[in-house]
């Protein structure tokens, strides 16, 4: 494993970052996915990554939703280590109880939107409060209907995934992950996989969310106009690194590294 | 050529509806045992500990290449060498069960590795425990793709009873022989059995597709 001994046990600061990524590197095998990456959130800031494929933004999402290990470097939420715990005063890898712990205040929405085919909308809704943070049934569903009505799924909340459009799918989804109160959310191109017309719809949901909640939020996305519109700071990536980031405006307007100028251009000439 | 006896078939009939009765019991048994431990054969086999996965995969492979009326053989016969001493029936209940276990828990991976990747990715953010993934998620997706898996050797483990005749179980065979060497006449009750084995065999399967049609529509999958 890793050397983490240089790595502060927890993160002080007033406040301290919602997320921090310190010099997280991934690989798969001898492709470096993301290399040295450094990255803080602050709390109720909604940051948006941007890059070409390939360069690791989904990846940086899964290893805060730590559904895969790292290889170095160390990821704090809310100012404590998510991939690693205090042991006899130095930070050693994660047990499954500690990620259980800290997990609880990360949520993701998928490309794919993954809802359980064999729960209908409402107990998809239901699943986590009732199973993980053993909510009484009837408060769960109170809570889920409340989630269901903000996405304006209320209506279907009794269908399965399979009578569901995409973009319903996609804001069940959103209800779904809400639902456990996470502090942090992660969208990983929600709207990449839904017809144009439909995809309204799901960023009508983010962006009310960004307004009317104080979540932090990390959004995967190559809806730029999107990005530019609702998100406090944007980041983009080039070869498992943060080549270039700033407010919207800057970013978009005035890009000053080489590389995010040809992005941006070739993605204006896609559109 | 033909000399068929109505009297000598009917009188037969309440001996041969008695065994079917153990016949059918003994399937059930067996199947129960079956469907229970190729669960846990198969969950066995995804454990992160490589020794328990490549032991129980050796030892399924063993037994599915192996006869099944050798298995009911050894628990019957070499047990005793080793002071395991059984009963023709809880003998032949290990031997059918363990042999269809084996059988079932490859259906039951073929399952669960069904079951897309983003579906335990989802489980894993909402938090849930490892035992809830299987019991919430995975399980209840992997049971539909793995039904008719499951049906074939629910009929296949009822065709498979007649072997237990050779420990003295008094299944259908065991009778049939019985009633044979008794009344020197083998025509009828051989007859007989084969119809039985008919009239149960061929329903059960419809009804196995029914049910996956049932379960399919019930899960809204
Ligand atoms: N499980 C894996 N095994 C091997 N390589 C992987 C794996 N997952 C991702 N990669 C590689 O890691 C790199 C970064 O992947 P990632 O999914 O983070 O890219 P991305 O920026 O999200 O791209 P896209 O815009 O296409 O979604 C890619 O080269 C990808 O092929
Ligand atoms: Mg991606």
């Amino acid at each position: 494993m890793h050397d983490v001994s240089a790595f502060p046990l927890q993160i002080a600061g007033d406040p301290a970052p919602m997320v921090s990524f310190r010099k997280v590197t991934k690989s798969y095998g001898a492709l470096t996915v993301l290399d040295e990456l450094d990255l803080d959130v602050k709390a109720g800031e909604m940051v948006s990554i941007i890059g070409p494929s390939g360069s690791g933004k989904t990846t940086v999402l899964r290893m805060l939703m730590t559904l895969e290990e790292i290889n170095g470097g160390v990821i704090y939420v809310d100012g404590q280590p998510l991939t690693h715990m205090q042991k006899n005063g130095t930070l050693v890898p994660a047990s499954q109880k500690h990620l259980r712990n800290r997990r609880a205040d990360i949520g993701m929405c998928f490309q794919h939107f993954n809802l359980f085919p064999h729960m209908t909308a409402l107990e998809n809704c239901m699943e986590g409060p009732v199973q993980v943070l053993g909510l009484p049934k009837k408060e769960a569903r109170e809570r889920s209907e409340e989630l269901l009505e903000m996405v304006g799924m209320i209506g279907k909340k009794d269908q399965h995934p399979s009578r569901l459009s995409g973009g319903q799918q996609q804001r069940v989804a959103i209800a779904r992950a809400l639902a456990m109160r996470p502090k942090v959310m992660l969208f990983d191109e929600v709207t990449s996989a839904l017809d144009p017309e439909v995809i309204g719809e799901v960023t009508n949901v983010i962006r009310k969310l960004v307004s009317e909640h104080n979540l932090t939020m990390l959004m995967v996305t190559h809806q730029m106009g999107f990005a530019r519109d609702i998100s406090d700071r944007i980041c983009f990536f080039y070869g498992g690194k943060i080549e270039e980031q700033g407010p919207p405006a800057e970013l978009f307007g005035n890009p000053k590294k080489e590389r995010t100028q040809q992005f941006l251009s070739a993605v204006k000439e896609a559109v | 050529m033909f000399d068929w006896k109505w009297d000598f078939t009917w009188e037969i009939l309440p001996r041969l509806v008695q065994a079917t009765g153990n016949t059918l019991l003994a399937a059930l048994i067996g199947y129960v045992i079956a469907v229970v431990l190729g669960l846990i054969l198969a969950l066995a086999q995804r454990t992160p500990y490589s020794a328990l996965t490549l032991i129980v995969r050796e030892m399924v492979e063993f037994i599915r290449s192996t006869p099944l009326i050798l298995q009911i053989f050894f628990v019957f016969y070499v047990g005793p060498q080793f002071g395991v001493r059984l009963s023709p029936w809880t003998s032949g209940m290990i031997a059918i069960g363990l042999h269809y276990a084996c059988y079932l828990s490859e259906v039951y991976r073929g399952g669960i590795e069904s079951v897309p990747k983003g579906q335990w990715e989802a489980a894993t953010a909402l938090n849930m425990t490892v035992a809830q993934k299987y019991r919430r998620v995975i399980i209840p997706q992997a049971i539909p793709p793995a039904l008719a898996g499951m049906g074939n050797y629910l009929v296949g483990i009822f065709k498979d009873t007649p072997m237990l005749s050779v420990i003295g179980v008094a299944e259908l065979i065991h009778t049939a022989n019985a009633i044979g060497s008794e009344n020197y006449r083998f025509l009828e009750p051989y007859t007989m059995v084969g119809i039985i084995f008919l009239a149960i065999s061929l329903p059960a399967a419809g009804m196995i597709r029914l049910f996956e049609g049932y379960v399919r529509r019930k899960l809204g999958l």
